[in-house]
């Protein structure tokens, strides 16, 4: 028979024999406890993010049945006051929106949202309410690519410089300063750009309105570059050692080891990076609505005014009425901002993140 | 024939304050292999690593002392340390071949030298594989990732990766002790092939392994080079005590 003592002196270990018994399971409450209380709070977050899920979504519903609420709804508008760059007067309203628009909805005016949903005009707030997310989409777009034309490269030149060139001592100096941006809040980013970078840039460049798509890129762009560059840095840092050094073993020069071998090796890290950094510039709503002159235009030219999507909800949303068509829309633009960014994260959580890992486990 | 390649004196080498390498003087044979024993953390890995100039890439590092490779101080101002690694190529512990395809490994050194036309790759290519003796295993599956090869393939690719760029001196970072027994007698035929056109240096725990490949060998003890002499000496007749102590694995 196999006993189990523990102790010097025999007599120690008999006294202990007694409280070693591992055949019978024991109840530990605090054990017990922390655990569930621990499985608890984990699933409360979750629980948390999904039904703000099914909120967003469940508000935004209405607009693809509300033919039923109409009449009601458009009373409810009439006394609205009147907001945002494409507004006129409530009055007026009428025979304005009869020039502006040549779309097709004109001549038979429906409450039906949805067939407005894809219109060139967004017009919540008229007699007429056009809900053309379109003009929010493209806007939306345009900045997004101006951010990231203008981050990325920037973010990323700046990551293989301290990943690969700078001497240590650089390196630990840029690396927190950088990510210290990151936690600039947004709304001084933007007050920045407001004040500052678009008078500068309207001086440089001379376009017609002062705050615009390029001046709201950029200073998104500023805000993504933490990100981006974060990520890359990462990204490139963790190529192993062993490819330096093979490289420089070869007689490659640091420009060239850092170009064709530690650059490519972090290619998917590095599209991890931009694509999370896309996510951040998309949803970015307080420097869109200082920044970008809210007009919503469908346009392509960089120095036109902008409205982004988030931005308009962002605006608008503190004065809908509730349970109104506008207020639908405004939850539709959100799950839209909600699965476009949940799309571009998971992308880069699974897609590139396991290309990184099937990249270096290979070897082993 | 017994020209020697490399001279080093009285090196010496400090990480940060402590002494990692003492008043190091030896000659390498040329077209011979030199193998270097000793306990871990003797600095012969740092020994070898001075010798193509690699500890350049710690912080932190003094080297005092001279290291001649075909008459010229390395360590001299005016050394242009990437041609220099191109003569004085090294071969790592782990094998450390690239994530791209064999063909492209083994082009990585020529193409950063310029070279582009296929036909030439291509010629190189199949002749660092051959004389790496592992062009057999791999002609069929060239375009297939490195990566996909055994431990022991990748090292003998890492072989060919450095043989591509025309090196005289090949450095040896216990190029087998992470393979198994038939890789590593694989690697230990293949140095023995190797040392007719090149001077190979070669880091080396397993002392069997030394006395099996080498012509000279040097052991190191606490940063000191202890002894150096031709193998079959060292290991039946040794100079100094500790050499004896170490070699009949009464320590280390």
């Amino acid at each position: 028979m196999l006993k189990y003592t523990i102790g010097f002196n025999k007599r120690k270990s008999e006294a202990q024999e007694k409280l070693v018994v591992f055949n019978q399971k024991k109840f530990r409450f605090s054990d017990w406890f922390a655990e569930k209380a621990i499985k608890g709070v984990a699933f409360l977050s979750i629980a948390v993010v999904i039904l703000i899920f099914i909120f967003v979504f469940r508000e935004a519903f209405p607009i693809f049945r509300m033919d039923k609420a109409s009449t009601a709804t458009n009373t409810e508008v009439l006394v609205q006051e009147s907001y945002g760059g494409a507004e006129t007067e409530t009055g007026s309203s009428p025979v304005e929106d009869k020039q502006v628009d040549n779309s097709t909805v004109t001549a038979t005016p429906t409450d039906r949202p949805s067939t407005t949903l894809l219109s060139n005009t967004w017009m919540p707030v008229s007699d007429n309410p056009r809900y053309g997310i379109w003009p929010l989409f493209l806007g939306t777009m345009k900045v997004t690519l101006i951010a990231l034309l203008f981050a990325a490269p920037l973010s990323i030149l700046a990551a293989i410089y301290t990943a690969m060139f700078a001497k240590p001592r650089i390196r630990e100096i840029i690396k927190p300063v950088i990510e210290l941006l990151a936690g600039f809040p947004s709304v001084v980013i933007g007050f920045f750009a407001l004040m500052v970078m678009a008078t500068v840039f309207q001086e440089m460049f001379g376009y017609a309105s002062r705050l615009n798509g390029f001046v709201g890129g950029i200073a998104m762009g500023l805000a993504a570059i933490p990100i981006i560059y974060t990520l890359t840095e990462d990204a490139l840092t963790a190529v192993p050692k062993t490819y330096t050094e093979a490289s420089l073993g070869l007689g490659a020069s640091r420009r060239q080891t850092a170009f064709s071998v530690v650059l490519p090796a972090a290619v998917p890290g590095i599209f991890a990076a931009i694509v999370l950094g896309i996510g951040r510039i998309f949803g970015e709503t307080m420097i869109a609505l200082m920044a970008t002159g809210n007009a919503a235009m469908s346009s392509i030219n960089p120095f036109d005014s902008v409205r982004t999507l988030s931005a308009t909800i962002g605006a608008e949303m503190a004065e809908v009425v509730f349970g109104d068509t506008h207020y639908s829309v405004l939850f539709f633009i959100g799950s839209l901002l909600f699965i476009f960014t949940f799309a571009l994260n998971a992308l880069a959580e699974f897609y590139f993140k396991n290309m990184v890992i099937r990249r270096y486990q290979a070897k082993k | 024939m017994n020209d020697f390649k490399v001279k080093v004196k009285d090196l010496s080498l400090w990480y940060g304050t402590s002494r990692a390498l003492k008043n190091i003087s030896m000659d390498i044979p040329e077209k011979k292999v030199t193998a270097f024993i000793g306990p871990s953390g003797c600095g012969k890995s740092t020994f070898l690593r001075t010798l193509n100039r690699m500890n350049d890439l710690i912080d932190n590092v003094t080297i005092k002392g001279e290291v001649y490779v075909d008459n010229i101080n390395i360590y001299d101002k005016n050394i242009d340390v990437v041609n220099l690694r191109k003569k004085v190529g090294m071969i790592f512990q782990k094998s450390n071949p690239f994530a791209k395809s064999v063909y492209d490994n083994i082009a990585f050194g020529p193409r950063i030298n310029g070279i582009s036309q296929k036909s030439i790759l291509d010629e190189i290519v199949e002749r660092s594989l051959k004389q790496a003796a592992i062009w057999d295993e791999v002609k069929d599956r060239l375009f297939n990732s490195a990566l996909s090869l055994s431990g022991g393939q990748q090292q003998r690719i890492c072989i060919a990766r450095s043989l591509a760029v025309n090196p005289e001196i090949i450095l040896m970072d216990e190029p087998a002790s992470a393979l198994d027994p038939i890789s590593t007698s694989k690697i230990e035929e293949l140095i023995h092939e190797l040392k007719k056109e090149y001077t190979i240096i070669i880091v080396t725990h397993n002392m069997q392994q030394a006395a099996r490949t080498s012509d000279m060998t040097a052991f190191f003890y606490m940063g000191d080079l202890v002894e150096m002499n031709r193998t079959e000496l060292i290991f039946s007749n040794p100079a100094k005590k500790q050499t004896e102590d170490y070699i009949s694995g009464r320590f280390g």
